[in-house]
């Protein structure tokens, strides 16, 4: 009895194996690795972002400026000219017997490049190295704080990832309508950079007679209100706190104008600086400002402990959301733009299911038909091995956790039309021996063996294809690819041990029954 | 049931002139489309803004023209009817790269008084995404055609290698004439379908080249002419028969894949009536153009075979300490 053999046991084992793998995903259940839809087969957000780093490498100086100026005022070392031009700060010392110690407190932070001049001219920046650690991170933190602000917002299954050096995938499938999706746009796009400033109020009364770089001359910047940008103030470039010490923020209500505020928390180090500052200047304003917009400017009336404060404006509910979401999660080190975005609304989604789904099923039962017409039983056999092929490339596609694209579905129905390619060469080659008077042993064996260079050089040379379609592809053409890919091993496997196993089964009984044009079609 | 008869011996080659005529005919004049009208850059490649809008009625196309026309953000806007009259895709070459309010809501809110309707798709790819696909979508390309040229003289002989890539030649600029003459936007899923054709239609020729590859080494025939046509011969059937299964999923997928993927399908089809028709009539006849010598391609297997068995020998010896 030669019924069993190797290869029918081998092509039994990945049939069972295809189907297993592939019934989460037939019927979607929660439980087991399954397909997921792609985006333009569900509906769905997808953005390319970029991040401009040069602007990380500015935020960075700017808070070395904080900090310089932080310790001076402290340390009561008498500095001026303190100003900040991209990517240098610069300041002068007056007293040079203090250059020690701004020299060790500079010593402590890493990465600088430090220029004094014999006046004592300092001006500080980035080393190159540090330059690029700084971009790097900005990145990296941009990926965070993008992912924590999705998180926060409540969508479905958010996914950001960082892609090449400056680059960053957003992916949302959650999105139902264009207004939804503008709305998750700007949460993602606020840069939420809270500044703590001091308004000089020496020269606060000129702030209308000044354009913006008479005021960076003084050291000086001229900011708008937010609800009135008629309205000026004329604040210290140097912030005191930057949002990167702010540890929590909450939406609240005004007691008096019932508006909504934002509560926020400064970290322990933050609180101590924000009350040594409140300490010595009482009397003066202190200035709210986000995104470069004044929010308030209260009087500072004592000495503020504790380290909260509030951020007032116009705020709708939404909106007063979306920046404690912001601030909580941290500000966007630098601003991203817009590079690529592709949104699919979820009714295009599901026509393009049921279109291709459609397709997948008709053109498989032309095939299928087609086959039987054509070879009897060994179409029949042939339909066997093409129907466990479709069973493998959703197990082993569920298994890694691909994703299925409308070009991935093309793919599949590609695949379908080519994985019967293998079984038509063997066939044929059977056929052929069959005519020669070959015995059914010898004709299938020689079959497969006179088939399979063609197969394999021809299968080979489309691997490679869809190898490099892989590697120079974006997004749904990756998909398209890994489907083609899986297809032609997968009917590699299914034609070369798959459908061999099951005439090696049958051979005696093809023999016995003498009927070659019932088995094979031959005439 | 059987389409040829596997014994029969078509002259092909006797013929392959005027078919060759015919080729370059087709080669030419897609070329002169690709080099006179070109190629219509879809915004995948160009940059741009796509914005698919889907009405409850008739889409009012003409108002539609009108309102973006006033417009000077949407003054190069261009609207056509998609799939169905209800639906349509405007176009705008240009993009935004704020992330807060991009020229997708714009649209959406200047659209308002023409009716009620649904926003489907908004694609968007700023200038410099679009170089870099072009840039990549170049580089695959041309990086297939090498590593094909490659595999096939490892596998074969460089004249196999030479005619394989002279046929692809062939299919691909015919493909991209048809793509041109209709008008079809050439975005990220027609080169996809490109590739795919370069794949299939090679698979195509492989068969037919192994099957001449094995009359050479195996018949005792010695003119090329005679030799190949028998090989394509046997190979009829099963070209015609994947050729045919395939042509039927991808027309399934044309007519009722949905709008969507009717460029990428529709240049499969192309491709596949093309490709087969190259295996069956062009790729052969470019390997006789080349004047492939059976008798010297015996005597390199007949050395190559000899080197091998030297080796072996040399091996065992040396294995069994003789040497």
């Amino acid at each position: 009895m030669q019924f069993l053999n190797y290869r029918l046991v081998i092509f039994s084992l990945v049939t069972i194996f295809g189907i297993f793998f592939s019934i989460p995903s037939f019927l979607q259940t929660d439980d087991g690795k399954k397909i997921s839809l792609g985006l333009d087969l569900q509906g769905g957000l997808h953005m390319l972002l970029g991040v401009e780093t040069q602007k990380a490498v500015e935020g960075k100086i700017k808070s070395i400026a904080a900090t310089v100026k932080y310790f001076t005022d402290n340390e009561d070392i008498l500095i001026e000219d303190i100003t900040i031009e991209e990517e240098q700060m610069s300041f002068l010392l007056l007293d040079d017997s203090e250059s020690t110690k701004i020299d060790t407190m500079l010593a402590e932070i890493q990465g600088l490049e430090i220029n004094k001049s014999s006046n004592f001219v300092y001006s500080i920046s980035l080393t190159p190295v540090e330059t690029e650690i700084v971009k790097d991170m900005a990145v990296g933190q941009a990926v965070e704080t993008i992912r924590n602000r999705l998180d926060q917002f409540g969508l479905a299954e958010p996914s950001v990832t960082r892609q090449g050096q400056n680059d960053i995938v957003v992916e949302l499938p959650g999105i139902k309508t264009p207004q939804e999706e503008q709305r998750a746009r700007e949460l993602i796009a606020k840069p939420a950079n809270l500044e703590l400033m001091e308004v000089d109020e020496l020269k606060s009364d000129q702030v209308y007679n000044l354009s913006d770089e008479e005021a960076k001359e003084m050291g000086n910047l001229i900011l708008e209100d937010t609800n009135d940008p008629q309205i000026k103030y004329l604040v210290k470039q140097i912030p005191i706190l930057t949002g990167s010490e702010v540890v929590d923020a909450k939406v609240a209500f005004d007691q008096q104008s019932n508006q909504p505020i934002i509560n926020f928390t400064l970290s322990t180090f933050g609180a101590k600086v924000f009350g040594d500052f409140t300490a010595r200047s009482i009397g003066k304003r202190l200035a709210v400002v986000l995104d470069g917009k004044v929010f308030s400017a209260p009087n500072i009336r004592e000495r503020i402990g504790g380290g909260s404060g509030q951020i007032s404006g116009n705020f709708t509910v939404n909106e007063a959301g979306n920046v404690a979401i912001a601030l909580r999660s941290g500000a966007l080190p630098a601003p991203v733009i817009m590079l690529e975005k592709r949104s699919v609304g979820p009714s295009l989604g599901a026509d393009s299911i049921n279109a291709s789904m459609f397709a997948l099923i008709s053109g498989f039962l032309l095939v299928v038909v087609f086959m039987i017409i054509y070879y009897g039983l060994a179409g029949i056999i042939s339909n066997i091995a093409l129907v466990t092929n479709l069973f493998i490339i959703i197990a082993v596609m569920a298994m890694f956790g691909a994703t299925l694209t409308l070009p991935g579905m093309a793919g599949i129905v590609l695949t379908v039309g080519m994985a019967v390619d293998a079984n038509v060469i063997i066939n044929e080659r059977i056929r052929e021996l069959l005519k020669q008077g070959k015995s059914v042993h010898k004709a299938i064996e020689d079959g497969y063996k006179n088939a399979m260079s063609a197969i394999l050089d021809a299968n080979i040379t489309t691997l490679l294809v869809a190898v490099i379609l892989y590697v120079y592809g974006t997004g749904p053409i990756k998909g398209f690819a890994v489907t083609i890919s899986i297809g032609i091993l997968a009917s590699m496997i299914t034609a070369i041990l798959g459908t061999h196993g099951i005439y090696e089964a049958l051979k005696n009984k093809i023999t016995k029954d003498k009927n070659l044009k019932k088995w094979f079609g031959v005439n | 049931m059987e389409i040829f008869k596997s014994n029969k011996s078509y002259n092909f080659m006797g013929k392959r002139l005027p078919f060759l005529a015919f080729s370059s005919l087709l080669v030419v004049a897609s070329l002169i489309l690709l080099f006179t009208k070109g190629l219509n850059l879809g915004i995948d490649f160009s940059g741009g803004t796509l914005v698919q809008v889907q009405y409850n009625k008739a889409a009012p196309i003409k108002e539609i023209r009108d309102i973006l026309a006033k417009d000077v953000r949407f003054e190069k806007a261009s609207v056509t009817e998609f799939g169905s009259e209800e639906e349509v895709i405007i176009k705008i070459p240009t993009t935004s790269s704020t992330l807060g309010k991009d020229i997708g809501d714009d649209l959406r809110i200047t659209l308002q008084p023409t009716g009620n309707y649904e926003i489907r798709r908004v694609d968007m790819v700023g200038p410099k995404v679009g170089n870099a696909l072009q840039e990549k979508g170049i580089a695959a390309l041309s990086l297939s055609l090498l590593i094909i040229l490659v595999y096939v003289s490892f596998r074969f002989e460089w004249r196999f290698a030479v005619a394989s890539i002279l046929a692809l030649i062939h299919d691909i600029s015919i493909a991209l004439g048809a793509i041109v003459l209709f008008n079809i936007d050439f975005n990220l899923d027609i080169l996809a379908a490109i590739l795919t054709i370069l794949g299939y239609s090679l698979n195509d020729t492989i068969i037919v080249f192994d099957r001449i590859r094995e009359g050479v080494n195996t018949s005792k025939e010695n003119d090329l002419d005679n030799v190949v046509n028998q090989s394509v011969s046997n190979t009829l059937s099963r070209t015609t028969l994947t050729s045919l299964t395939t042509f039927f999923v991808v027309l399934t997928l044309y007519v009722f894949g949905g709008e969507i993927i009717n460029g990428f399908s529709f240049t499969l089809l192309v491709g596949i009536i093309v490709g087969t028709y190259s295996s069956i009539f062009i790729a052969a006849s470019f390997l006789v153009q080349l004047k492939f010598s059976i008798s010297n391609y015996r005597e390199n297997e007949a050395k190559k075979e000899k080197r091998a068995k030297d080796k072996e020998k040399l091996r065992a010896q040396f294995e069994q300490g003789t040497v």
